[in-house]
């Protein structure tokens, strides 16, 4: 570790997104991002994502178009959302008010030996989301633009688009539940959706 | 035998499908542009009630459409065969979360195809999806079309299915090239 190094510890900015999470639905992505979630509880208002690489901001798409009186907030890593950047285009088109996609970036593949991504290189994650049409992005470096960000997640009238720099440790994993099915219908039944 | 009438009507099939489309509740429509769902497309747009997506690569739909089940929606995904080829990966999702899926795939690479780098997708689109264990219904005439799409869309909701509907290039018609 790097001293000194202000970015954010993982675990601990997944466990302030999810602080006054409300009726938040939570959607996340391969693989990282999905320990952190269920590290800060495992909940059926939770979706993970154990493969699919590059779908998590179109699922959190799809969910916020289907349930506009609810916030939906995507937490994926740099890598994942590197493999669906196509997606950014697509919802920058769309800017369904209650969503909110937040990139845990370590310019890392951390589930794979933690090789170098683009964003460790020339990439930009937020200049892309504002080219693509994101009116309300963070550049976030430290805690207190973590709150500014997470204020925002229950009042925000766009879609908001958050590069979270993190550190690139590996916290011990917490797997939750890998059954798709049981995530799925566990999901739907918790927001009333039949089954 | 019977006379034909003096003007053969065609079957609006674009607009009976989108009709089905209506009767299954379908309120999200991800598509990548086709020139043969051009019409479906435009009729999915024109409506209120549905929200039409466009993509830029058919696995976003993939995506977008478990995202709408998860919230109570049901959704169809329109593309060109040559996206069947981008959606594999995806489909591992739809399959192990037995998220219902339709996808309609206007074909090309297979009647009076001029380009023949349409040809490889083409014709292994069926033997793709059905290695994915999607479940592939093909249309050859415009009558079929309609009732060929409600039985996917009742398979895919009701028994939680990955469905996928070929219309096939000659009904659709060989694209013209020389204008």
């Amino acid at each position: 570790m790097i001293p000194n190094d202000r970015r954010l510890d993982r675990r601990a900015a997944m466990r302030i997104l999810l602080e006054k999470r409300g009726d938040l639905f939570l959607v996340t992505g391969l693989g990282s991002t999905t320990w952190d979630a269920a590290s800060v509880a495992d909940e059926e208002r939770n979706f993970y994502l154990w493969g699919a690489m590059g779908a998590a901001a179109m699922v959190g798409l799809g969910l916020a178009i289907a349930r506009p009186e609810r916030r939906v907030l995507v937490v994926t890593g740099d890598g994942e959302m590197l493999m669906g950047l196509g997606s950014l285009a697509t919802i920058g088109v769309q800017r369904p008010p209650n969503l909110a996609i937040a990139v845990f970036d370590n310019g890392r593949y951390g589930e794979t030996g933690m090789q170098a991504s683009h964003t460790a290189e020339s990439v930009e994650l937020v200049g892309i989301a504002q080219a693509c049409g994101f009116k309300e992005t963070f550049d976030v470096g430290d805690e207190v633009g973590l709150r500014d960000f997470a204020a925002r997640l229950h009042n925000a009238a766009t879609t908001m688009f958050a590069r979270i720099a993190i550190r690139t440790d590996e916290p011990p994993r917490v797997l939750p539940l890998r059954d798709g099915v049981f995530l799925k219908n566990r999901f739907r039944r918790a927001i009333g959706a039949e089954t | 035998m019977a006379s034909e009438p003096a003007t053969m009507v065609a079957p609006d099939w674009r607009g009976e499908i989108f009709t089905a489309l209506k009767d299954a509740d379908i309120r999200q429509v991800g598509y990548v542009p086709d020139a043969g769902h051009a019409r479906l497309i435009e009729l999915c747009r024109a409506d209120p009630a549905i929200r039409a997506v466009p993509l830029t690569t058919e696995e976003e739909g993939v995506a977008l459409l478990a995202g709408a089940w998860l919230g109570g929606q049901r959704g169809v995904l329109l593309m060109q065969s040559s996206g069947v080829g981008n959606c594999i990966n995806m489909l591992a999702m739809t399959k192990t979360c037995r998220f219902p899926l339709t996808m309609l795939v206007t074909m090309r690479g297979e009647w009076a195809e001029f380009n023949p780098w349409q040809v490889p997708m083409g014709t292994k689109t069926q033997s793709a999806l059905e290695l994915c264990d999607v479940f592939v219904y093909r249309v050859e005439r415009p009558e079929d079309a309609a009732e060929t799409v409600a039985a996917a869309l009742d398979s895919a909701f009701n028994a939680d299915l990955a469905t996928a509907v070929l219309l096939s290039q000659r009904l659709i018609g060989a694209k013209r090239w020389v204008k």
